[in-house]
């Protein structure tokens, strides 16, 4: 008996230690050390897959990551399961369940907890293999220069020595020398590393993979490549069948009889391609595994041998694919049949060493060999005579596909690679790839080196998304910021919203509010009372420097620098191309010192504006910019009664209308810290911005909900806050605004300064931007005043005809909120020449087939006098 | 993964930088002189060569410095010297 474990030798196995493992549910053992294909084979299990498509039998055929066909899905101990791994190169664990794949694995949704780490090295030297060309690269290096930092890298896990790092497969090349490589559990509680290494040169010691011969029916299970036979025996101690055929075109498998003999497999026959004599194809059990393979000779002689195993060797291809990321070329090499390396790429060092450089040991002469004619040659050209020449088992693509891509017309290998998905698979074009290269050469009549072989890209081993991922998940991904103000917010159960990446109170409901009764609720406070929002995620840009009105001059679309100490303006700012880019609030502070305020989620753009403009094209201005958004908490005190809260926990302040008008600001100490308040108002209400140190928000308001207890005070959240500045038309940039939208489409002409030159300006006189049918921000009340007008609903003339597509289309709705103060709904769109449409009706015809009527209106809805804001009595 | 030379920081990962372009292409002294042709050109047309061209970077999350360097576009070669500040 030969088929299974063999009594003696296996340098990788530990047989002291037995490790059980399941495979489709039935229990089996092997020996540490082993990897999930030699245990399977040791036990005796041919078929270990169907393919994907032509659901044949497969069995494992490489010992390596060039395998096509042992791909199953293993469940770890941990519970992770993991699809599409490769049983050649995954190493046997215990308690591992195993299933048998049909080409496709399946991917586990829930978060399998899997957890991986990144390695940043640098490193002189990296070696990329640690057979003996690797390590005496190493060794080289290292005696070069002693304190060069050389780093050898090997996929195999039993790969030990000094600076070298088993289990890890280098998997892609990168610009700049950047490698990165994958590495399965180096330590216990990590499922892997992902190594990013840059290194000052590359040496590929990589080695070279054996190719088979595109035959008929040459995907049995039984037939493997011939050096894999060999590592099974001797690593693995495992006989993988009783009486064996070897197909060969080459010296090396001179070894593999030897290595079959030493334990007793029977050699029934070796073809030689040199001798011509070739395999021209196999019989199958009823199983479909090997049972029988067929000789042609070149005298004419046909003859069948009953085998159980055919090990093939088509020659070796060099491991070229990272020589090919950093974009070296690659040339035919006829001495071996095979790609090598070339040129080297334009910027990373890089040489090839050993086999990697073409140099196979043991080759000899050889007879290249990548296809044989189907039994029956009378019948080449019928459709199935080249049905079972698999070229990419794994991808079940064979040398009929490859002839039908060629009749199609494609010639560039890399249509045909495309055409018929050789490579594609996870051994990505390993043993395949250069087979179907000298097919297409044949077929085309051209050489195999002008043909080529498709470039190979990254990754050359699978890598999972964990792996790339890390440590870099969700809050150390995407962090999360909140203010001073948050933990009073939780405590209060307010239901949250992202903003970027703050998490800022939607709103607060009472009991059990749905969110359009709470913010119903929290806007009628507003504008009968008194009600509170925590404002902090406001951008502030500190601006100073004696020409800090200038700057603002120049970047804001209205004047500033004759802006009064003590006094507030409200500011748009445009890109180069005019549109509008934010908007907020700033406020001079001194006469060389400005406070800026910013959109929450435009706060870090708006700064990086500031700095491009000032370093590259006003280096000669004297300013400096600082964000200190977290800096300050920002309070909004907002309502007809906010000026009784502010008097009270500002005593010093003297908050009467003539004093502290609107937009002004004034120092103040509030609840005893000392702080600033605006007098601005994004409601439309009056309103005071109280601004305190960070370190002090959560207290300051806490004494606001103190003071406003008595009249009924109440906190508002984004919802509350959006629908209070759309009854006033105030926009929010980012939703009214797309990038696409001008200060003048806002209605803001007033805003633009026609005296000064400022960014953007040049753009509002291109005759794109004065064109008379530009989108323009105007309301619309639904004819139905509980018709509540999706945000985004695209709106069409009254008379359209909605039979007939595309519908011509006057604009589309931006905002849409159901309003406490005017007691129905409404809407800010942005219409076609919309200004001049007043009183129009339009149609938004929605996805359900329903149809919302609208009249077009102001897009101020609410007070339009301002006498709320401005704190006069209403 | 780009190795950009930051004049400030030395070679730093592509990752801490922002992209700006084409580098020189100024702002006009006087933006309202360009007809409309030519303040689109300023606008939206930039070199698109394959080879050597100046381009600009500014290092977010390192100096926070603008820079321009030259880089050829097939081979990502970067050239040798960085300008810690030039036109937009």
């Amino acid at each position: 008996m030969t088929t299974g474990r063999l009594p003696m030798g296996g340098a990788a196995i530990d047989r002291a230690r037995s490790i059980a493992f399941t495979f489709d549910d039935v229990q089996y053992t092997g020996f540490a050390g082993d990897t999930l294909a030699s245990a399977l084979l040791a036990n005796g299990i041919a078929v270990v897959a169907r393919s994907i498509y032509h659901d044949r039998p497969r069995g494992v055929m490489t010992a390596g990551p060039e395998e096509p066909n042992a791909l199953v899905q293993v469940v770890w101990p941990s519970g992770i399961s993991e699809p599409m791994v490769n049983a050649a190169t995954a190493p046997l664990v215990a308690g591992m369940r195993v299933r048998s794949l049909t080409g496709q694995g399946r991917l586990e949704t829930p978060d399998d907890g899997a957890r991986f780490d990144a390695v940043y090295a640098h490193v002189e030297v990296l070696v990329i293999g640690a057979g003996a060309a690797g390590r005496s690269a190493c060794a080289e290096a290292r005696a070069a220069d002693p304190d060069a930092r050389v780093l050898v890298l090997d996929r195999d896990p039993a790969a030990f020595g000094d600076g070298i790092q088993g289990n890890t497969t280098a998997t892609g090349v990168y610009d700049h020398d950047y490698v990165i490589a994958v590495q399965q559990h180096p330590v216990a509680g990590t499922e892997g590393r992902l190594w990013r290494i840059r290194a000052g040169r590359v040496v590929l010691a990589t080695g070279a993979t054996e190719r088979g011969i595109a035959f008929a029916d040459n995907d049995r299970p039984g037939i493997m490549l011939a050096g894999a036979a060999a590592t099974y025996i001797r690593r693995y101690a495992v006989g993988p069948g009783e009486r064996a055929v070897v197909f060969t075109n080459n010296d090396t498998t001179g070894d593999v009889v030897a290595a079959l003999t030493q334990v007793g497999v029977e050699v029934a026959a070796v073809v030689d391609v040199r001798r011509g004599e070739v395999v021209v194809g196999t019989d199958g059990d009823s199983e479909g595994r090997l049972a029988a393979v067929r000789i042609a000779r070149r005298d004419g002689g046909q003859g069948t041998v009953v085998a159980d195993l055919l090990l093939v060797s088509g020659g070796w291809n060099p491991n070229v694919a990272l020589w090919t990321h950093a974009r070296g070329t690659l040339r035919f090499d006829e001495r071996i049949a095979a790609f090598v390396a070339d040129r080297p790429g334009p910027t990373t060092p890089m040489t090839a060493v050993g086999a990697a450089a073409g140099e196979i040991t043991d080759l000899g002469e050889i007879a290249p060999m990548w296809i044989v004619p189907p039994p029956d040659a009378e019948d080449a050209d019928g459709a199935d005579a080249w049905s079972t020449h698999y070229v990419d088992p794994g991808r079940d693509a064979t040398v009929a596909g490859l002839r039908q891509a060629l009749g199609a017309g494609l010639e560039s290998i890399e249509h045909v690679k495309r055409y018929t998905t050789i490579g594609t698979g996870i051994e990505q074009g390993r043993t395949g790839g250069v087979i179907a290269s000298a097919i297409a050469a044949s077929l085309l009549g051209q050489e195999v080196g002008a043909v080529g072989v498709p470039t190979f890209r990254p990754p050359l081993v699978p890598v999972s998304f964990a792996q790339v991922a890390g440590r870099d998940r969700g809050a150390l991904s995407d962090p999360i910021r909140v203010t001073a103000i948050h933990p009073w917010h939780l405590e209060r159960a307010a239901v949250f919203e992202d903003v970027g990446q703050w998490r800022r109170p939607r709103y607060f409901p009472i009991d059990r509010e749905t969110m359009d009764q709470a913010v119903l609720r929290e806007c009628a406070v507003a504008r009968t009372s008194v009600a509170v929002m925590d404002a902090s995620t406001l951008g502030k840009i500190d601006i100073q420097g004696p020409d800090a009105g200038i700057l603002l001059d120049r970047i804001y679309t209205n004047t500033f620098s004759m802006l009064k100490v003590g006094s507030c303006r409200y500011g748009l700012m445009c890109r180069p191309d005019g549109m509008v880019f934010d908007d907020g609030v700033t406020s001079r502070l001194t006469d060389d010192r400005f406070h800026m305020t910013t959109t929450t989620g435009n706060a870090a753009a708006v700064l990086d504006h500031l700095e491009e403009w000032l370093q590259t094209e006003w280096p000669e201005l004297r300013v400096r910019c600082t964000s200190v958004t977290e800096q300050w908490s920002t309070l909004a005190v907002v309502g007809p009664r906010s000026r009784e809260v502010v008097a009270a926990i500002a005593p010093g302040l003297d908050v009467t209308n003539d004093a502290f008008p609107f937009m002004t600001w004034r120092d103040a100490v509030i609840a005893s810290v000392a702080g600033r308040v605006f007098r601005i108002s994004f409601s439309g209400e009056l309103a005071f911005e109280l601004n305190v140190p960070t370190p002090h928000g959560l207290m300051v308001w806490e004494a606001v909900m103190a003071a406003g207890a008595p009249l009924g005070i109440t906190p508002y959240g984004t919802e509350a806050m959006h629908v209070l500045r759309g009854e006033k038309g105030y926009p929010i940039i980012g939703q009214e605004t797309d990038g696409t939208v001008t200060p003048q489409d806002l209605g803001m002409d007033g805003l633009v300064s026609k005296k000064k030159s400022f960014v953007g300006g040049r753009s509002h006189r291109r005759p794109d931007a004065i064109r008379p049918n530009r989108k323009q921000l105007v309301g619309l009340l639904p004819i139905d005043p509980e018709a509540l007008l999706p945000e985004g609903a695209q709106l069409v003339p009254l008379d359209a005809d909605l039979a007939t597509t595309p519908v011509p289309m006057l604009g589309h709705v931006t905002s849409s909120y159901r309003s406490a103060a005017l007691g129905r709904t409404f809407a800010l769109a942005l219409i076609k020449g919309g200004r001049a449409r007043l009183g129009e009706r339009v149609l938004a015809p929605l996805a359900d087939g329903s149809i919302i009527e609208a009249v077009i209106t102001s897009s101020v809805a609410f007070d339009p006098e301002n006498r709320r804001r401005d704190g006069e009595p209403v | 993964m780009l190795l950009i030379p930051c004049p400030h920081c030395g070679p730093r990962n592509e990752t801490e930088f922002d992209y700006g372009g084409q580098a020189g292409v100024a702002y006009p002294v006087d933006p309202d002189s360009p007809s409309d042709a030519e303040w689109a050109e300023y606008l939206f047309l930039r070199d698109n060569p394959r080879g050597r061209w100046r381009e600009r970077w500014v290092h977010s999350a390192g100096c926070r410095r603008w820079f321009d360097i030259e880089r050829d576009t097939f081979t990502n070669e970067f050239g040798p010297v960085a300008r810690p500040v030039a036109g937009r």
